[in-house]
């Protein structure tokens, strides 16, 4: 990442970042920006610097925030209307982590409203562009920050992924992308969508970049009881040795460019003396029913805190209690929201618990089972993000279950609570990028990321 | 699987949601298919494994039990209650709401 020296001013590094997020302004990237602010924080690194006072590992550098962290710059939406911009009197601990090494936020960046979605469509803000094709999606939910690096606007954007919203949009932009170990990375100050599956992590143009915001941003948080003791920090690597591949995805639902992505990888790890070994992992099968299970019981209980009292958005038509939280509930969530907070109640309701929420919480451990049995077999695994490449915008927005399958192959880490890293693996004929996913077990981070970094392309290499 | 329009609106009930009629068809329609996909789960035979909540390897993470200055203190906070309309907004350093009873 480039640190801000006396060669290159931190001001300079945030001038041209805002430059060009105004000439992508037809993306959609951004929902606001931090101008202001953002060039009054490089003008005081930029004289700590010259003063030759020490400054911090990210100092001078930009970034973009994905719109679902508090902050007191600015304010958060969710990339809804009932947040109506919250002017939030906190800091979530990742983005404070970030700050405090010197990175300058630029601005916040686009979503699926709560992070409901697999393409950045259901955002009050607007459809976001991808990067390679602007008839198609970013993907989501962390679509703006997806984009907002691909077009390296800024070499890094905060993201969240609970079902595989870092990974997806970062394969369907061609970048690299780390969904961590659940409990590595604080998520106080973040708004909740899943609390069993949300995972705070980054999009960024380099393994060796990720690997550096981990290095800064994992550890235990007195705010969150949710952290793990720190497990990252200057630990050691271990490389593998044994690459896993899963059987049971390799599959017509599955298509045909990205079936010959990982088929190249694998073919090209071989012939570097790597062992391949065949895995059998039929429970995968249900994992995206256990997670649309799972995913909506969790948003019910936690978007129920929006009842347009204490903050945020409240609807002008209502008088008494309950037309207050009627009104305003249903004015300013989106439609998926609006689906997955249905759904959860359906899932948790009496009469239904037995037969959708409890049987999930069985499968999911069948599921942690079969990943367990896994990296008895191998070291790391290697698999495809999403089924498809960028799909075109609208294509999928009307049915909600086929917009699920574009999760079918990354919920399954997080029900897991292991990590995954996207990597970019090249492109279809057409131009779009093409990514595959790294999982490793629990706390492998460290060693998935070098292994990222070793066998993912070099965008910088790619001119991309 | 079958959803009635009862159903939708007991679950609209549930969710603090005022629907309006265009609105509750649509969401009867996804409901359906969605549930009809989620239903596949019934075939997996789960007999006797246990469920897991959370993936949280740690339990009874302890603190002293002091109380961390917050940078959220009252007067922040009651800054962020909508804007006083019709009967509802802030009043003497509190949030008013209409009569509940």
């Amino acid at each position: 990442m480039k640190i801000a020296s006396k060669e290159i001013s931190a001001v300079s590094l945030v001038q041209e970042a805002l430059d060009k997020a105004k000439k992508y302004a037809d993306y959609n990237i951004f929902i606001s920006m931090n101008e202001e602010a953002a060039l009054n924080r490089a003008k005081e690194i930029d004289a700590k610097i010259a003063k030759g006072e020490k400054v911090g590992r990210l100092a001078g550098v930009p970034y973009a925030c994905k719109d679902n962290f508090l902050s007191k710059q600015g304010a958060t939406t969710a990339a809804s209307k009932i947040l109506e911009p919250l002017k939030a009197p906190l800091d979530a601990t990742a983005i404070e982590k970030l700050e405090k090494e010197g990175a300058i936020m630029i601005g916040r960046v686009n979503l699926d409203a709560f992070a409901h979605g697999s393409s950045t469509e259901n955002s009050y803000f607007g459809v976001t562009k991808n990067s390679a094709d602007t008839t198609r999606v970013a993907g989501g939910s962390s679509g703006g920050s997806a984009v907002a690096v691909a077009l390296d606007i800024v070499p890094f954007a905060t993201g969240t992924d609970t079902g595989g919203s870092i990974r997806q949009p970062a394969s369907f932009n061609g970048i690299y992308g780390i969904k961590p170990t659940y409990g590595t990375i604080s998520r106080y100050g973040v708004v909740a969508m899943a609390s069993s599956l949300d995972c705070v992590g980054f999009l960024a143009r380099s393994a060796e970049d990720l690997d550096l915001l981990m290095e800064i941003c994992a550890g235990q948080d007195p705010k969150d009881l949710t952290t793990l003791p720190d497990y990252y920090v200057n630990r050691e690597v271990k490389e593998p040795k044994k690459i896993g591949v899963i059987k049971d995805f390799d599959s017509d639902a599955i298509d045909s460019t990205i079936r010959g992505a990982l088929k190249q990888k694998l073919d090209e790890l071989k012939s570097d003396g790597y062992e391949i070994v065949d895995l059998e992992m039929p429970i995968l099968k249900y994992a995206l029913a256990v997670y649309y299970i799972i995913c909506p019981a969790e948003v019910t209980s936690n978007l129920s805190r929006y009842d347009g009292i204490r903050y945020g958005y409240r609807s002008d038509e209502a008088k008494a209690v309950d037309e207050i939280f009627g009104k305003t509930r249903s004015d300013g969530f989106m439609p998926e929201n609006k689906r997955r907070i249905m759904v959860g109640n359906f899932v948790l309701s009496s009469g239904f618990y037995d037969a959708y929420f409890l049987k999930a919480m069985k499968a999911r451990t069948l599921i942690i089972q079969a990943f367990e049995d896994a990296f008895k077999k191998c070291d790391v695994i290697l698999a495809p993000v999403s089924p498809n490449p960028a799909f075109k915008i609208g294509e999928k927005v009307n049915d909600p279950v086929a917009m699920y399958m574009e999760d079918i192959l990354s919920v399954t880490l997080n029900l897991a609570g292991v990590p995954g890293v996207a990597i970019p693996v090249g492109k279809t004929e057409s131009g779009l990028p093409l990514g595959l996913q790294l999982i490793g077990p629990r706390r492998s981070d460290k060693s998935l990321l070098a292994f990222a970094g070793k066998i993912g392309n070099s965008l910088d290499k790619e001119g991309a | 699987m079958e959803i009635t329009r009862e159903e939708i609106d007991h679950l609209a009930g549930l969710s603090d949601l005022s629907l309006s009629d265009k609105e509750a068809e649509s969401l009867k329609g996804d409901l359906e298919n969605i549930i009809k996909y989620i239903s596949q789960l019934n075939e997996l035979d789960t007999e006797g494994v246990e469920p897991t909540y959370q993936v949280f390897e740690m339990e009874n993470v302890w603190r002293e039990d002091d109380i961390i200055p917050q940078d959220a203190d009252r007067e922040k906070l009651l800054n962020l209650v909508p804007a006083y309309q019709g009967n509802i907004g802030t009043q003497d350093n509190q949030i008013k709401v209409p009569k509940v009873l």
